[in-house]
C-alpha cells in the first residue's frame, strides 16, 4: 500500500506538455517516421496472424500452418493474396457509398493511434537527434480513445449499410459494447494520469523510470486489460461477430479486399491497444528492471528501447491469443452486465481513492510529517481509511454470503411422486409418500371417482 | 491575421469539407448520410481546433460529439429504421410557412448580431500553452474561477440524465423470470414441455419461415415466428417438397443409388 501512496512523477515535471523533444525533426524526418510506423504494423499484422494460427494449434495438440515457407511462416501472405483476388460482392439492397465507406474508415483508423505511441527515447536518425515516435501531445492518451471511438463507425456503417439482419445485429452490438467499454477504458487510464500528472506518452513513460504503474496502478491495470478485449472485439467479447449467433456479424456479406480491411483493422487495432497497455502500465519502452541498472542504463535507452517495446508489446498479443484459445464467447447481457454493473462503479471508486492517496501525498490535506519525515501524516490517515472501507465491504459482502448459504436448500426427505401431475422419480435418499387413495379399493360410492381424480391431480 | 503555410493548406482542405458535411446534414435523403455528415463536420471541427493549438478541447469534441453523440444518434437511427419514406403531410395546418418564417427571423438576428463582432488582435495560446500547459491551463480556469459555473452545468446535467431515466422507465411489477423458471413453468402446465416446436420441415427445408409439419402432414402454426405471420412471410412447407420431387422424378431416386466414391 505504501507503494501505491508514493509512486508519482520521477522527475518533477513543471507542466503537463510532452517530455518528448522534436526540434530536431524535420519534416521528412515525420514522413520517414511515418512510413515506419505502417510498414512495423503491417510485417507485425501479417505475423500476428502466423502466431495465432500456430499457437492455437500448439493448444489444440495439432502443429498449425507449417507448409508455406519456413516453419510457414508465409501462410499469411499466400491467404492474405487470395482474399486479394477473390470476388467483390455488393449486394443489391445495400447502400452502395457507405458500404464502401466502412471498411476504409475501420481500416483507416487503426492506424492512427499509433503515432503517439514512444517506440523508445531519443535515437540518432539520419544525423538528426529525434524520439523514436511520430509525434506527441498534451492529450496523447485522450487520442486513442477518440480515433477508436470514430473506428467504430466502420463496423457500425458496415452493419447498417449492408442491407440484412445479421449485420444489423452485429453493427448494434458493437456500437452498444465499444461506447460502454470505452467509459470504463477511459476511467481506469485516468489512476494512471494522476500518478503521472500528465496524459502525454513520453511524459507518462518517462514518470515510470523507477516504478511501473502496473503496480500502483494495479486496479486500473485489470480494467484496462478486461476492457481492451471488449474493444477491439475479440474472444471472448466478439459478440459483434459471434459465428454461433450471428454467422460473421457485421462483416457478413463482406468479401475480397473489403473484408482484408475489416481484418486488418482488427489486428492493428489489437496492436494499438497493447501498445498503449505497454506504455502506460508496463514502462514503455524502458529496459525490464534488472537490466535498465546494467553499466549506467546502457541498454536503457536508443534503439534498445525498441527491443524492449516489442517485447512488450507481443507478450499483450500472445495474453490476445491465449484467451482466444481458451475463453467461450460470453453471452451479451453477461457481457453488458459486467461493463456497467462492475467495471464503471469500482473504478470509479478507485479513481476517487487514488485520487486521495495521490492528494495526501502532494501535501493537499496538511503537510505534517510522521516517519521522520519519509511520509505524509494525512496519506496514513487516507490508507487507513481505504483500508477500513475495503475491510467493511468484503464484511458485508461475506455475511450476506453467509445468510444466502443459510437457508436450507436440501430437498425434502419425503417427495409426492405425483404432485405436479407428471410422475417424477425421488432423488437418492428420497422416500416416497404413496398416493392413498391409490391403495384404498374402489368403493361403491358415488363420490369415489371424483377423489381419484383430485389425487392425481 | 495571417495562416502559417501548413495550416493554411489544412484550412483549406478541411473548410470545404466541413461543408460539405453541413449540407449533407440538410440535403441528404436518407437519415444515416445526414448523421455521417454531421459526424464528418464535428471530426473536422475537432481537427480546426486541435491546428489552432486548443488540443485538449479539439479531442473533446471528437471523443465527445463524433465518438459518443453521434455514435448514440445512428443507434437510434438504425434501432428505429427511419428511412427516406418520411410523410410530407402536414400534421398542424401552415406549420411549413410558420417554421420557414421562423428560421428566417433566427437566421437575420445571428446574422446581425455576428456582423456586429469585431475582434481583437489574435493573442495564440503558444503563452498558456507552455507555462501551466494545455490541460493545466484548462483545468485552472474551469476548477478556478468558473468553478460555479461548471459545477451548477454538470448538476443540470445530472438532472436531466436522471430525468431521462425516470421517463424511460419501467417498473417492473414481477422480477424477471429466468430460463430455468421459464421451464419450470412449462412443466407445471404440461403444454409444450419440450418447447415450442422448432420452424422447418427437417431434411427438406430448415429456414425460420417454414412450419413445421406434424404426424398427420398438417402445419404447425406455433413453429413459426408471429412476426412473420404478421408480415404474411410465411412460407408453405409443401413447396419445397414439389420442388424435390420434380428433381428427383428427372435424375431417379438419389438415395438408393451407389454413389462412385463412397466407400
Amino acid at each position: 500500500m505504501n507503494v501505491v501512496a508514493a509512486a508519482g512523477p520521477a522527475l518533477a515535471a513543471a507542466t503537463d506538455n510532452p517530455a518528448a523533444d522534436f526540434s530536431d525533426t524535420p519534416w521528412w524526418l515525420s514522413l520517414i517516421k511515418a512510413l515506419f510506423l505502417f510498414v512495423f504494423l503491417l510485417l507485425n499484422t501479417l505475423i500476428v496472424i502466423w502466431f495465432e494460427r500456430r499457437v492455437i494449434g500448439r493448444m489444440q495438440q495439432r502443429p498449425g500452418p507449417n507448409r508455406t515457407g519456413p516453419f510457414g511462416l508465409l501462410q499469411t501472405l499466400a491467404d492474405g493474396v487470395k482474399l486479394a483476388l477473390k470476388e467483390d460482392l455488393i449486394p443489391r439492397r445495400a447502400d452502395r457509398l457507405m458500404f464502401i465507406l466502412a471498411p476504409i474508415i475501420a481500416g483507416a483508423m487503426a492506424f492512427v493511434s499509433f503515432a503517439i505511441i514512444p517506440l523508445s527515447g531519443n535515437v540518432w536518425m539520419f544525423g538528426h537527434y529525434t524520439p523514436l515516435q511520430l509525434t506527441d501531445t498534451p492529450v496523447a492518451t485522450l487520442l486513442v480513445l477518440a480515433v477508436a471511438g470514430v473506428g467504430v463507425y466502420g463496423i457500425v456503417l458496415a452493419g447498417w449499410a449492408s442491407g440484412s439482419t445479421y449485420p444489423l445485429l452485429g453493427g448494434l452490438r458493437s456500437s452498444a459494447q465499444v461506447i460502454s467499454y470505452e467509459i470504463a477504458m477511459g476511467l481506469a487510464l485516468v489512476a494512471v494520469f494522476l500518478y503521472a500528472g500528465s496524459m502525454s506518452t513520453s511524459q507518462i513513460v518517462l514518470a515510470q523510470k523507477s516504478l511501473w504503474y502496473c503496480i500502483p496502478a494495479f486496479f486500473s491495470f485489470g480494467v484496462y486489460i478486461i476492457t481492451m478485449v471488449g474493444e477491439t472485439n475479440r474472444l471472448p467479447f466478439d459478440l459483434a461477430e459471434g459465428e454461433g449467433e450471428l454467422t460473421g456479424g457485421f462483416h457478413t456479406e463482406y468479401s475480397s479486399l473489403k473484408f482484408a480491411m475489416f481484418f486488418l483493422g482488427e489486428y492493428v487495432n489489437m496492436f494499438t491497444v497493447s501498445a498503449l497497455a505497454t506504455t502506460l502500465f508496463l514502462g514503455g519502452w524502458q529496459a525490464p528492471p534488472g537490466i535498465a541498472a546494467i553499466g549506467g542504463g546502457m541498454f536503457n535507452g536508443g534503439w534498445w528501447g525498441l527491443l524492449w517495446f516489442v517485447i512488450k508489446l507481443w507478450a499483450f498479443m500472445f495474453f490476445f491469443v491465449w484467451l482466444r484459445g481458451s475463453l467461450p464467447r460470453v453471452r451479451y447481457d453477461q457481457f453488458m452486465r459486467l461493463g456497467w454493473k462492475v467495471l464503471i462503479p469500482s473504478t470509479l471508486l478507485w479513481v476517487v481513492a487514488v485520487a486521495f492517496l495521490r492528494a495526501a501525498n502532494n501535501g493537499f490535506l496538511g503537510d505534517t510529517m510522521i516517519f521522520g519525515g519519509r511520509m505524509h501524516r494525512s496519506t496514513l490517515f487516507v490508507i487507513v481509511v481505504i483500508v477500513l472501507l475495503v475491510l467493511a465491504a468484503a464484511w458485508i459482502y461475506d455475511y450476506k454470503a453467509a445468510a444466502k448459504e443459510k437457508i436450507d436448500r436440501s430437498p425434502p426427505t419425503e417427495v409426492d411422486p405425483f404432485a405436479g401431475g407428471h410422475p417424477v422419480p425421488p432423488l437418492p435418499g428420497q422416500t416416497l409418500r404413496e398416493p392413498a387413495p391409490a391403495l384404498t379399493p374402489a368403493a361403491p360410492h358415488p363420490d369415489a371417482t371424483s377423489d381419484k381424480e383430485d389425487s392425481r391431480g | 491575421m495571417k495562416l502559417g503555410g501548413a495550416e493554411a493548406t489544412l484550412f483549406f482542405f478541411a473548410a470545404p469539407l466541413a461543408v460539405i458535411g453541413a449540407l449533407t446534414l440538410l440535403f441528404a435523403r436518407k437519415a444515416v448520410h445526414a448523421a455521417m455528415g454531421m459526424a464528418l463536420t464535428m471530426v473536422l471541427l475537432g481537427v480546426f481546433y486541435i491546428a489552432e493549438q486548443a488540443e485538449f478541447l479539439g479531442i473533446i469534441q471528437i471523443f465527445v460529439y463524433s465518438g459518443a453523440v453521434m455514435m448514440l444518434f445512428l443507434f437510434v437511427i438504425m434501432l428505429v429504421g427511419v428511412d427516406s419514406s418520411d410523410s410530407l403531410v402536414e400534421t398542424i395546418k401552415g406549420q411549413r410557412v410558420a417554421g420557414l418564417l421562423l428560421s428566417l427571423a433566427v437566421m437575420v438576428s445571428l446574422l446581425v448580431s455576428v456582423a456586429k463582432v469585431g475582434f481583437g488582435a489574435a493573442v495564440g495560446l503558444a503563452g498558456p500553452n507552455s507555462n501551466p500547459g494545455n490541460v493545466s491551463g484548462i483545468a485552472n480556469l474551469i476548477f478556478g474561477p468558473y468553478v460555479w459555473a461548471f459545477e451548477v452545468t454538470s448538476a443540470l446535467l445530472i438532472t436531466a440524465a436522471l430525468g431521462a431515466m425516470l421517463l424511460a422507465h419501467r417498473e417492473r411489477l414481477l422480477p424477471k423470470a429466468s430460463q430455468a423458471e421459464w421451464s419450470r413453468s412449462r412443466i407445471r402446465e404440461g403444454v409444450n414441455v419440450a418447447g415450442l416446436p422448432a420452424p422447418g420441415v427437417f431434411a427438406r427445408h430448415n429456414a425460420v419461415d417454414t412450419p413445421a409439419l406434424l404426424p398427420d402432414g398438417s402445419t404447425s402454426e406455433l413453429s413459426v415466428s408471429r412476426v412473420l405471420k404478421a408480415r404474411g412471410q410465411v412460407e408453405k412447407p409443401t413447396t419445397y417438397a414439389e420442388v424435390a420431387a420434380e428433381i428427383e422424378s428427372e435424375s431417379g431416386d438419389m438415395s438408393k443409388k451407389e454413389v462412385g466414391d463412397q466407400r
